[in-house]
């Protein structure tokens, strides 16, 4: 397990508690974190958690989060839990499905 | 893993569902998937159940369930009604479930992906439980999840080789398509043993039925086989491979009424034949059937009565009114009551539960009562009955069948029907003469043995059926007031006969007597004729004597030298 640490209080309001499953380090799983790695940094800078699990070493914890695909993206804080699966090329999608505004998405 | 290598060498892993393993000779294939399709309510997720409950507690081979319909609580709540707990299971490590959520509402795609966590999921329940069997159930759902179809179908090629390569027997259910055994193709990849359910509805009853599609690399019943669910579990009928390689016994087995053995060479029913008893109404149908359960248990052997018209309780109590004490039978254990409505099921279903009843009670003799009550197209019930019938040969079971005959003709089309399929066939009628109606009985055809060709009169008693000896007259067999009225004008003659030979006696009596006097006055004549003749005789002689002294004192007075 990766967890990268960057907000000092999750508990603050606006606060993302992002997860991402894998399976191994495949291309697949690589692609995925670094896509997310940009993706956070471009949108929600400073206040976001990610953690990073990967199946193959916890098998177990793919029942709990109802996890079927790999990558999944999910969202479980702020409330309610959402999902994105896929390697998150597709960024306009991962900010649809994280239910986060884009920065330039209000035309100036 | 347990296998038997019936029908060839591919290993096979029995189900423990009875009948399905006749079927498939042997059980499913080892290690490799089964495709189990049918329509929503066809009893998948049951079918899947059992192979895990029975795989568990029968042959010690521990299971997955992945649910990707149902919840785990749900699954464990709704087969709680086959009778399994499952949830014991599941505590003792012998069983697994993992219910899936799909929904595809909460997932935004985005990329590449496949459903290695799947993979990971199910081995890993695999391994944690060190499981042979896993179920399916219903893995299509994942196609609602997903919108890449390219991607599904491939990982789901691959899910059923790594299956294979784990070595597990797995049963994966499918919902049934338009023109297609599943709804979205999926038998395309699982193409080792496919088996299709089917709950058909016909006059407003369903009959479940199950069909082998394929079995690749081995032998299989090709038919459809009805099969049940109920409160102890699936069976399967495989009953339309009877065939008719039975052994039959020379064993007598009585009617349960005295007269009406005497009315059969042998002095009963072969064991181990079919019976047909036809009848109208009212004509004691039920009686005749319950005198031979009691006769069967008072021997000390098992009945079972399939009642489809009256409870037991009722042909208990309408059966004591003649005399017959059902309950003490049913105490005791001998006679067993079946009751059920014949609307209740299906022509099939009634034929899977009473074999199974037979199967379960292992009965000497059978009753049903009727099997008129048994409607549907006529080639149906021919083919039940047939069934039923050498079911209950298969195993030497005596069958009584009671049918109702609608018309007075005695011969309807239901009992024409199946007539070709009864070894015996006593037919109850009645005869309406004088003003009454009176019941009459004959056999009609009894196969392999000499039979009175009487029709004979008989009367439901307090204390049985007795049968009436016959009086046969001009116009048939005469009944009731009729018999008694000849009966009273044969004792009319007798009477009449014996006076008359009386008569007889005492007229030639009379005559001897006349005669004898007659001869006596005329020896008594004769007699005196005698008597007098011989005093003429002596009067003759001594006249004659006289003469000469006579003669003889005259010379001497004449002077004559004496």
């Amino acid at each position: 397990m990766t967890e990268t640490r960057i907000a000092e209080d999750p508990a603050i309001p606006g606060h993302y508690n992002l997860r991402l499953y894998v399976a191994g380090q495949t291309p697949k799983s690589l692609t995925a974190i670094a896509n997310l790695k940009a993706i956070c940094e471009d949108h929600l800078a400073g206040r976001y958690t990610i953690e990073v699990i990967d199946l193959i070493q916890n098998p177990q914890l793919a029942e709990g989060d109802q996890i079927l695909a790999v990558p999944t993206l999910v969202r479980r804080l702020p409330p309610p839990i959402k999902r994105v699966i896929g390697n998150l090329s597709n960024t306009h999608r991962v900010l649809v499905g994280l239910d986060i505004r884009p920065l330039d998405d209000v035309p100036s | 893993m347990r296998a038997s290598s019936a029908g060839g060498a591919l290993p096979k892993c029995l189900t423990g569902i009875s009948g399905l393993d006749d079927v498939t000779l042997g059980g499913l294939p080892a290690g490799r998937p089964t495709l189990l399709c049918g329509a929503a309510g066809c009893g998948k997720t049951l079918f899947a159940m059992t192979f895990l409950v029975n795989g568990a507690t029968l042959y010690g081979e521990t299971g997955v369930f992945m649910s990707f319909e149902e919840r785990s609580h749900d699954l464990i709540e709704n087969v709680a009604s086959l009778g399994y707990d499952v949830e014991a299971l599941v505590s003792d490590g012998r069983l697994a479930i993992d219910h899936v959520r799909v929904e595809s509402a909460e997932i935004e795609e985005s990329g590449e992906y496949d459903l290695e966590a799947l993979f990971v999921r199910l081995g890993y329940a695999i391994d944690r439980i060190g499981a042979k069997r896993v179920v399916l159930d219903t893995i299509e759902a994942l196609f609602s999840g997903f919108t890449d179809q390219a991607v599904l179908r491939a990982e789901l090629r691959r899910l059923f080789g790594w299956l294979k390569d784990k070595g597990v027997t797995a049963i994966i259910t499918g919902e049934r398509g338009d023109g297609q055994l599943t709804r979205y193709g999926i038998e395309e990849y699982v193409s080792d043993c496919v088996i299709l359910l089917d709950n058909r509805v016909l006059d407003q009853v369903t009959t479940r039925r199950l069909r082998i599609v394929k079995y690749r690399g081995s032998a299989h019943g090709t038919n459809e086989y009805p099969f049940l669910i109920d409160d102890q579990g699936i069976s399967v009928m495989p009953i339309t491979s009877a065939g008719l390689e039975h052994r039959t016994s020379s064993a007598v087995v009585p009617t349960g009424v005295a007269g009406l053995d005497a009315m059969f060479g042998i002095g009963g029913f072969y064991r181990g034949s079919s019976v047909l008893l036809s009848g109208l109404a009212g004509t004691g149908k039920s009686t005749f059937s319950a005198s031979f359960a009691d006769a069967v248990c008072k021997r000390g052997e098992k009945c079972l009565y399939f009642a489809f018209e009256e409870s037991p309780d009722q042909i208990i109590r309408n059966m004591r009114s003649a005399g017959i004490d059902l309950q003490q039978h049913r105490d005791s254990g001998l006679l067993h009551f079946e009751a059920a409505r014949p609307s209740l099921y299906g022509l099939e279903m009634h034929l899977a539960r009473m074999n199974r009843d037979i199967e379960d009670y292992g009965p000497d003799a059978v009753v049903v009562d009727p099997i008129s009550a048994f409607r549907g197209v006529q080639s149906e019930i021919h083919a039940t009955l047939l069934r039923l019938a050498d079911i209950c040969k298969a195993r030497g079971i005596t069958g009584i069948f009671t049918s109702l005959s609608l018309a007075a003709d005695h011969v309807t089309e239901s009992d024409r029907g199946v007539s070709s399929l009864m070894d015996s066939w006593i037919s109850l009628t009645d005869v309406e003469a004088s003003g009454e109606r009176n019941r009459v009985l004959y056999v009609l055809k009894s196969r392999g043995m000499k039979h009175s060709n009487q029709m004979r009169e008989y009367l439901l008693t307090d204390h049985g059926i007795e049968l009436i000896e016959p009086y046969v007259g001009v116009q048939g067999v005469l009944t009731g007031a009729a018999r008694l009225a000849q009966e009273a004008a044969e004792r009319d003659a007798a009477l009449e006969r014996a006076q008359a030979r009386e008569r007889r006696r005492r007229d030639l009596l009379r005559k001897r007597v006349a005669i004898e006097r007659q001869i006596a006055e005329m020896q008594a004549l004769l007699q005196a004729e005698e008597e007098e003749a011989a005093l003429v005789r002596a009067h003759e002689a001594e006249h004659e004597g006289v003469l000469t002294e006579d003669r003889a004192a005259m010379a001497i007075k004449r002077g004559a030298p004496a």
